[in-house]
């Protein structure tokens, strides 16, 4: 990043209007679904306030909720690569209205 | 605590002279052109990359503090302490949300604080002084709380003479460690705290692997340690949360999870990173800290299983794990243990002080004292408020008790979550008021306040808990959460008011574009304030 440059650089336009990408789009609707998992499964403390089936000794509450750390992470990991996706495709189609 | 644990000790003043000397020799790393820029104290030029941001927001995050005090929940309540861990499930879906369009903001506009984004958005000179105060307000006994952890290491050490030393050796070593913390943060600014990390998450990391394979080991496998706990504790506080206990269990996950990144030092990590997709791309890998707090907060049934404190009434919980690593490790690697507790509240502090200087900077002194001060003006008081935030931490610590900064700190957690409807709701929508929204404030703070004021405890007579039965449900839940929902329906009634009657709205600098900006976009490249040059 270089501000100097950017300095000599004539003021751009507004960007560019509204975008042919609607703002809901089946990779969003997916993502916001996978952020949702984790938090509904952990906020619904009842169905894992329990101590049985045991683990290697642990009681099911304890291994139930440590075993949705990484659980939740794939969700996240998933609504990532649906967002990137999502972003990319609003980038090209910017930037094509932009060539115009 | 017998005498001076001298291996110990000696690999832990090992370890904080090795920190030391990466906090000063930070300044250099990374050298900007610009060094008197804001960005460059306070954010570290706004250019860490996903593994410097995952190490800086880890070290940030999880402090010294929760590294004593969830094993002692654990220790002390049983299953009711294990909500820490559905709370950081839940805290990086729930933030993946918005984040990237508060660092994307933030990057256009040259916003270095949540404040700075409410006075861009709203145009509301009040609205953005209360969100920079509730800050501070909340992040001070946060730093106050980092000492305590520092002491309980050094208690069980046995630094600090005992009872009858005067006040002066007993905190000495206390003075030694925030003196050179307050030099090198003064000196090289959110860098030192991001190279610390690395040693710090390391340790912590090494140290928690360890101690869940080899403590359980030594006392007879995780089957004994689960059947010691269930022993201790009666019916009421048996190994899973009780019934009417369940909503507390989960509005304090849900509520502790929506105020996490409402905290100044969460957002200051998140501001300095490079690109929008660092700051997503970090939500997926924040879950690895996740777990290792989850294997922490086991460590209080292993200090159960050990008999640490058993038959002493009053034992301070606080000590359970200090105590069993002591009891377990040999010596040189208690001192590693206790050298990841104390640098564990090295990093936050520093950060929480850069975070709450910054506050002060912007959104007091520049607002309102001196609205031509220049960049570098900016950065000399923000060193300066940097000092001050941690004297007053350090004052705090050594003339109000232990139970005060505890207080504070659970009330800083309901403060700070009443700036989620201003910050958040603005990162999606204008329609707010910010009249309204300034109104939702104070009805969630001061329902918060009152209502915890409320609550006694054992230990304290006031604000000894943070659950209360939630009006209309009839169930125990978390104040800070009943808050924030009186502090939202405020919000929105208001606004449909004061749109009916056609108050006058604040200005509004920011616009749809800005919020999903990615560095090299054209957004950024016409940014009002251009960053630092590099």
């Amino acid at each position: 990043m270089s501000s100097d440059l950017d300095a000599t650089e004539p003021v751009m336009p507004e960007p560019p209007g509204p975008t042919p990408v609607p703002a809901v789009t089946p990779e969003r609707v997916l993502a916001g679904l996978a952020l949702l998992v984790p938090i509904v499964a952990m906020l619904w403390v009842s169905s894992y306030d329990k101590t049985d089936p045991y683990q290697g000794g642990v009681p099911f509450f304890y291994w139930y909720q440590l075993l949705w750390v990484p659980v939740s992470a794939v969700f996240t990991v998933a609504a990532y690569l649906l967002v990137n996706r999502d972003e990319k495709a609003r980038k090209a189609v910017r930037k094509a209205g932009g060539a115009r | 605590m017998n005498g001076v644990n001298v291996t110990a000790l000696t690999v832990f003043v090992l370890f904080f002279l090795l920190v030391t000397v990466m906090g000063f020799l930070a300044s250099r790393w990374r050298k900007a052109d610009d060094a008197l820029h804001l960005d460059e104290w306070g954010l570290g030029g706004r250019s860490f990359g996903t593994w410097v941001t995952w190490f800086l927001l880890g070290g940030d995050l999880y402090t010294a503090y929760t590294f004593v005090a969830v094993p002692a929940a654990v220790y002390a309540t049983g299953a009711a302490g294990f909500f820490a861990v559905p709370y950081t499930i839940i805290a990086y879906p729930l933030v993946f949300l918005f984040l990237p369009r508060l660092w994307s903001v933030s990057r256009v506009h040259g916003y270095v604080t949540p404040a700075d984004f409410v006075r861009g958005r709203y145009g509301s000179k009040p609205l953005s002084l209360v969100v920079a105060l509730t800050g501070i307000l909340a992040t001070m006994p946060y730093i106050a709380l980092q000492l305590v952890g520092i002491q309980a290491v050094l208690d069980v050490l046995g630094v600090g003479g005992g009872a009858d030393a005067n006040w002066f050796v007993k905190d000495l070593p206390l003075f030694i460690a925030f003196g050179v913390l307050a030099a090198y943060t003064y000196s090289s600014g959110l860098r030192a705290p991001a190279l610390i990390a690395f040693v710090k998450d390391a340790l912590v990391y090494i140290v928690i692997i360890v101690a869940v394979i080899y403590i359980p080991i030594r006392l007879g496998g995780y089957g004994h340690i689960f059947e010691a706990a269930g022993q201790k504790f009666s019916a009421s506080k048996a190994l899973t949360v009780p019934e009417n206990k369940q909503w507390t269990y989960a509005t304090l996950a849900l509520g502790s999870a929506l105020a996490l990144f409402m905290y100044p030092h969460s957002v200051t990590g998140v501001l300095a990173s490079k690109s929008r997709n660092t700051v997503r791309r970090n939500m997926a890998i924040m879950p690895a800290y996740s777990l290792m707090l989850g294997l922490l907060a086991l460590l209080g049934f292993m200090a159960i299983a050990a008999g640490i404190g058993k038959g002493d009434k009053k034992f301070n919980a606080q000590l359970s794990v200090p105590q069993l690593f002591e009891n377990m490790f040999p010596d040189w690697f208690t001192g590693v243990a206790f050298a990841a507790i104390g640098i564990g509240a090295l990093v936050p502090a520093a950060i929480m002080s850069i975070a709450a200087a910054n506050l002060f900077t912007r959104n007091v002194y520049k607002e309102y004292l001196k609205p031509a001060a220049t960049p570098a003006d900016e950065t000399r008081v923000a060193k300066i408020a940097s000092l001050l935030v941690k004297v007053g931490a350090l004052a705090f610590v050594l003339t109000m008790d232990k139970q005060a900064a505890i207080n504070l700190q659970l009330l800083g957690g309901l403060w700070i979550l009443q700036t989620f409807v201003s910050i958040v709701g603005g990162l999606f929508t204008r329609w707010f008021h910010h009249w309204a929204l300034f109104a939702g404030w104070l009805a969630g703070m001061v329902y918060g306040t009152w209502k915890a004021y409320g609550i006694a405890s054992p230990a304290t007579k006031h604000f000894g808990g943070n659950a209360a039965e939630i009006p209309g449900i009839g169930e125990i839940g978390y104040i800070g959460l009943t808050a924030f929902v009186l502090n939202l329906l405020v919000a929105v009634v208001l606004t449909l008011v004061l749109k009916a009657v056609g108050a006058p709205e604040g200005p509004d600098e920011t616009r749809p574009g800005d919020y999903s900006a990615e560095s090299g976009d054209e957004e950024l490249k016409n940014a009002p304030e251009p960053v630092a040059a590099h």
